[in-house]
């Protein structure tokens, strides 16, 4: 079985709520959607105050190549533009929308059929998901459009659906393939068409084997789709790590995933992909889980984008007492909650809640040099020199080991005996030395 | 014997050819440069803070010498040093007020509940490229002390009891390094003002008063109130927030008295007299700062970048 | 509803840490020590018991009141320091020289360069290296001997060989003073007490930790097993020594000690097993733990066949850990390498 091949490390499974069905969850009475779902500029808001929308319509346009428009996951009146915390407590510009009904727009196709036939050609289909405001759901929400649309110079082979959800705790992922096994793999088909390649894998890991059993019990109808079984190891869902895994190929630093011809979707992209181009339906919904150990609840659900945190919390029994901290994201890459009444956004994946004996770092000792970061670091760097360079302040010698190409994983952190918190300090030297390497000219 | 003689004759004559070597490298590769700068490093302090924006006091030597003086403080130095380096290079510098930095946010453990706690690296750039903060202030400090890491003079210590950073008066140099390093951009070079008098807003808080006085009790709240009481056009009130001009400013401490949340202070202030007399103490706090209004005009002119880049 | 904890990524930890390590490593001492035990009876208990002990309480003593820190003591390291070292002595060892070596060992070796993770030499070895050299006599020679009253407890009379009775050294320094007389490999190599069996399951000469090759090849496989240690370093070690004694031996059997006989000898399965894979004091990456590896090898059977010392694995790993900042400047290979190559 394959898998990335270099570094990498074993949490704890812990799907707890992997047979949870998906539910769909109740449209709360105000939802706030952000203008700032997707990497890149934030949409723009068109609409005012005291406009009616519906369900789908647009209400934010974007404002540069890199960006998506946004939504109305509901329908009713706009009460508010403005600044709303979102879960870090950071202002982000959020369209309020009253809740009056749920009156969908009238071009979006609600029948539950699957749609399989293909009719728009490679043009109109990103056209068409570029409308729609489809982006990665996968983590980094970048814009799918922009993905589909590959420099010149770049020649793209094949299409890689990530279904390794390599995180622990997450389901969602798994319940899509599970329950929209078959918009699943015409999603991948499209991004083939869009793509203008033959091939398009299905990565899923191990740990997932009815997945892979019934995605591969279809495949044979999708021609060129192909199901491949992942060996378990954390971060196979990185996009590096995942092409690596499934073609053997490299991106080479600073490069595109896209320089390796392997563009990578997650599953809950395709099944957006597909929902998008066969069903003319925007990204204004998404499936997440609420999960954790000590979670009253263990369940999936479809929600409206711009629906409070809290509101799902609630809705599932309230926060558990002994709740340390909630994440939303898996624990090794999630964001941590510090603002509870944060609304979701397209790409929110999960509320899981962690106990303190979980999730409480532990104090940091000497580093022992046994180089278990070095090890673990799917990026073959070497997380105790990047630390101890990064304290220093030492800018040169951090990009002269390459501090640049760390994809945030954790796994160093993760993994230290000593507890160090390698990934705080590296992150914080990424990010100064990207900055240095940027402000220079462009030879 | 002999073993004596011809072991110091080995080592003398290693000793010579090598220094004859050494010799025709140095004057091979010597670099031609100009030996102002050498005297000009001289007279600098030494202390490579980069306090003046160049990278050490040899980087300032340099541009001195070449672009002249006329973009150049060493705020370690002070006028003095400037002094003596303008009458080196023969060219003439105006005196420059004394700076401190100055530290605006006044929420304290009290008055600015956490309501988080975070976990991980203590340094405030961490903490906020990762959220806003422990307490509901997007605003505040953090406390995590990078301004005290980035301070070459020892002038910064975090208070214990109130969670914030303070600077010492007689060890700050005005170099500037804390307020490049704070994230949320919360020390400011202020005039230190005649006998070490200054009144500030010690808040930089911009949400709604509302907003802002529910994450904290000394927050600016953006009443302005001390802008209608000011006699001298100092205060300004912008986004919610409340900014006294320095260099306006005259220290007659009505704003004081009139914030509704204190988050205006007084610092090396006399103590009020018990029966406050607005009239009788504004021309006296004039009087005291009379000689701060001859160095305003250019003055102006190096604050406003400051005030532009928050 | 607690107050959230809010932090970076990641927001979970794996199982290990450094008591683990350290817990681990103790665990697989324990056959080499049970077996000098299970000889020698009390005075091996009296070595690994005061060494620990010592161990300990300067650590516990130099951090409290020197270093005014945390106690560390909590993450074993002194635990493993005492017990290396005690495999590092003769057996009957006087306690004060145990004493000394723990001084030397956590004093001057480790809490000097900051404590656990600073050091640049491997601290059970500085110890026995300063002994060795300052106490010449007791570290070999004769004081290998039982005392008069015999092991209490132990069984050492299963291990009493004519070697021990005739010449009073370890194996290689008997050999030593057997090629310097001008006697021939052969002839040596005879002498009872020095066939592989014994060598292999009981050694008498040598420290505490050279006695049994197999309890040591125990615990390095335990090592293994639970990923404490990558076997690079010790598999260089034994394959240069092989390779090296092997090419000497080739060419004058006569002179030379045949390869196997090094490997059995001298500390050196304790060397590479537990002394030279020491993380603080051996290279990141397995690069520079294969040349850390050699190095030491080729010092090693310098020392022992052109040196004045019998035996010359302490001072090879002691040398050897010098260049391990250097080492360190090999980076592995990166992810992207491959890809940026075409």
């Amino acid at each position: 079985m394959r898998t990335f091949r270099m570094g990498g490390v074993h949490p704890a499974d812990k799907k707890i709520s992997k047979d949870a069905q998906i539910e769909k969850l109740p449209v709360p009475k105000m939802v706030y959607i952000s203008m700032a779902q997707h990497l890149g500029a934030p949409a723009a808001p068109c609409v005012a105050v005291g406009d009616k929308v519906k369900v789908g319509q647009v209400i934010g346009t974007p404002t540069g190549f890199v960006s998506a428009p946004v939504h109305s996951s509901v329908s009713g009146t706009v009460k508010a533009i403005g600044m709303v915390n979102d879960l870090a407590k950071r202002p982000v510009n959020t369209i309020t929308i009253e809740v009056e009904g749920d009156e969908w727009m009238e071009d979006i196709d609600r029948t539950p059929d699957i749609v399989r036939e293909i009719k728009l050609d490679k043009k109109d289909i990103v056209e068409r998901i570029k409308a729609c405001g489809v982006v990665g759901l996968g983590g980094a929400t970048f814009p799918t459009n922009v993905k589909l649309s590959p420099p010149p110079t770049a020649k793209p082979t094949c299409v890689i659906i990530n279904g390794a959800e390599c995180e622990p705790y997450l389901t969602s992922d798994y319940r899509v393939m599970m329950e929209m096994p078959e918009q699943v793999l015409i999603g991948g088909t499209i991004l083939m068409k869009a793509l203008g390649v033959g091939k398009c894998y299905v990565g899923i890991e191990e740990n997932k084997p009815e997945a892979i059993k019934k995605l591969s019990a279809l495949a044979p109808k999708y021609p060129g789709v192909e199901i491949v079984p992942l060996k378990k190891k954390y971060p196979q869902g990185g996009e590096k790590q995942l092409i690596d895994a499934v073609i053997r190929k490299r991106v080479p630093s600073m490069g595109l995933p896209v320089d390796t011809g392997a563009v990578v979707q997650n599953v809950g992209t395709a099944f957006a992909v597909y929902e998008a181009v066969q069903k003319n339906k925007p990204l204004f919904e998404g499936v997440m889980t609420v999960t954790g150990d000590c979670s009253k609840a263990q369940r999936n659900f479809l929600h409206r984008v711009g629906t409070p945190l809290s509101y799902i919390m609630e809705y599932c029994g309230g926060i558990p007492e002994d709740a340390a901290k909630i994440i939303s994201g898996g624990p090794m890459m999630g964001k941590a909650v510090s603002n509870i009444d944060a609304p979701t956004l397209k790409g929110t994946s999960s509320i899981l809640y962690m106990t303190e004996a979980q999730t409480k770092r532990k104090p940091e000792s000497n580093c022992i040099r046994c180089g278990k970061c070095v090890g673990a670091c799917p990026m073959g760097l070497e997380p105790y020199l990047l630390n101890k360079l990064g304290r220093a302040g030492m800018m040169d010698e951090l990009e002269q080991h390459h501090v640049y190409d760390c994809i945030e994983c954790g796994c160093c952190s993760f993994t230290c005996p000593a507890y160090i918190p390698l990934l705080d300090t590296i992150r914080q030297s990424k990010a100064a030395v990207m900055k240095i390497m940027k402000s220079r000219p462009k030879k | 014997m002999n073993t004596i003689i011809f072991t110091v004759a080995t080592l003398a004559i290693l000793g010579l050819l090598l220094a004859i070597v050494l010799y025709i490298v140095a004057q091979k590769f010597k670099v031609e440069e100009d030996p102002r700068i050498d005297i000009v490093e001289s007279l600098m302090p030494g202390a490579n803070c980069g306090g003046c924006g160049k990278a050490g006091c040899r980087a300032f030597a340099e541009s001195a010498v070449k672009e002249g003086l006329d973009n150049l403080f060493c705020p370690v130095g002070g006028n003095a040093v400037m002094q003596k380096v303008a009458e080196a290079l023969g060219q003439k510098v105006e005196a420059k007020e004394p700076q401190v930095a100055v530290l605006r946010c006044n929420g304290n453990c009290e008055k600015r509940k956490k309501t988080t706690r975070y976990e991980g690296v203590a340094s405030c750039a961490t903490v906020a490229s990762l959220y806003a903060g422990e307490t509901d202030c997007a605003f505040g400090c953090l406390g995590y002390g990078d301004c005290v890491a980035a301070c070459k003079f020892d002038a910064i210590r975090i208070n214990e009891k109130t969670g914030l950073p303070e600077v010492d008066e007689e060890k700050c140099t005005a170099c500037g390094a804390c307020t490049r390093a704070c994230p949320k951009l919360l020390l400011e070079l202020r005039n230190k003002g005649p006998k070490g008098r200054r009144v500030f807003v010690a808040c930089r808080n911009k949400d709604k008063g509302a907003v802002a006085r529910k994450a904290c009790l000394s927050a600016c709240i953006g009443c302005g109130k001390c802008a209608k009481v000011c006699p001298f056009e100092a205060i300004t009130v912008e986004n919610n927030l409340a900014y006294i001009d320095f260099t306006k400013c005259r220290m007659c401490r009505k704003c004081v008295a009139e914030c509704p949340t204190g988050a205006i202070h007084e610092v090396n202030m006399p103590p009020r007299p018990a029966a406050v007399k607005p009239a009788a103490a504004t021309p006296a706090a004039a009087a005291q700062a009379k000689p701060a209004p001859a160095a305003k005009p250019e003055e102006k002119k190096v604050e406003i970048p400051v005030q532009k880049s928050e | 509803m607690n107050t959230l904890i809010v932090s970076p990524s990641p927001h979970v930890h794996g199982k290990e840490s450094t008591r683990k390590i350290m817990g681990d490593v103790i665990i697989a001492l324990l056959p080499a020590v049970l077996v000098s035990i299970w000889f020698f009876g009390l005075s091996a208990i009296h070595l690994v018991c005061v060494s620990v002990l010592a161990c300990v309480v300067f650590e516990y003593l130099i951090q409290k009141f020197l270093l005014k820190g945390r106690s560390t003591v909590g993450d074993l390291s002194a635990v493993v320091t005492g017990v290396l070292l005690a495999l590092n002595l003769p057996v009957c060892s006087p306690w004060w020289l145990i004493v000394i070596g723990a001084l030397v060992a956590i004093g001057i070796a480790k809490m000097t360069f900051g404590g656990l993770g600073q050091n640049l030499f491997n601290p059970a070895l500085v110890a026995r290296v300063v002994l060795l050299v300052s106490f010449p006599v007791l570290m070999t020679g004769t004081a290998f001997h039982a005392p008069e009253s015999g092991y209490l407890f132990g069984n050492a009379d299963f291990a009493t060989t004519a070697l021990d009775a005739t010449s009073g050294a370890t194996p290689l320094g008997f050999v030593k003073e057997q090629l310097a007389k001008g006697v021939a490999m052969q002839e040596i190599m005879a002498t009872p007490g020095l066939s592989y069996t014994q060598l292999l399951f009981a050694n008498m000469g040598g420290s505490a930790g050279e006695f049994s090759a197999i309890a040591l090849l125990l615990g390095f496989i335990y090592l293994l097993c639970r990923r404490v240690i990558k076997p690079w370093i010790s598999l260089s070690i034994l394959v240069t020594v092989f390779v090296f004694a092997g090419i000497l031996y080739l060419g004058n059997p006569d002179k030379y000690m045949d390869p196997v006989f090094h490997l059995l000898n001298g500390g050196l399965l304790l060397g590479a097993f537990f002394m030279a894979t020491d993380y603080v004091t051996s290279p990141m990456t397995v690069k520079g733990q294969v040349i850390f590896g050699i190095g030491i090898a080729v010092i090693t059977v310098l020392i022992r066949t052109f040196g004045a010392y019998p035996e010359g694995v302490s001072f090879a790993i002691l040398i050897m850990n010098a260049t391990v900042p250097l080492l360190n400047k090999f980076q592995p290979k990166r992810f992207a390498e491959e890809a940026q190559k075409k």
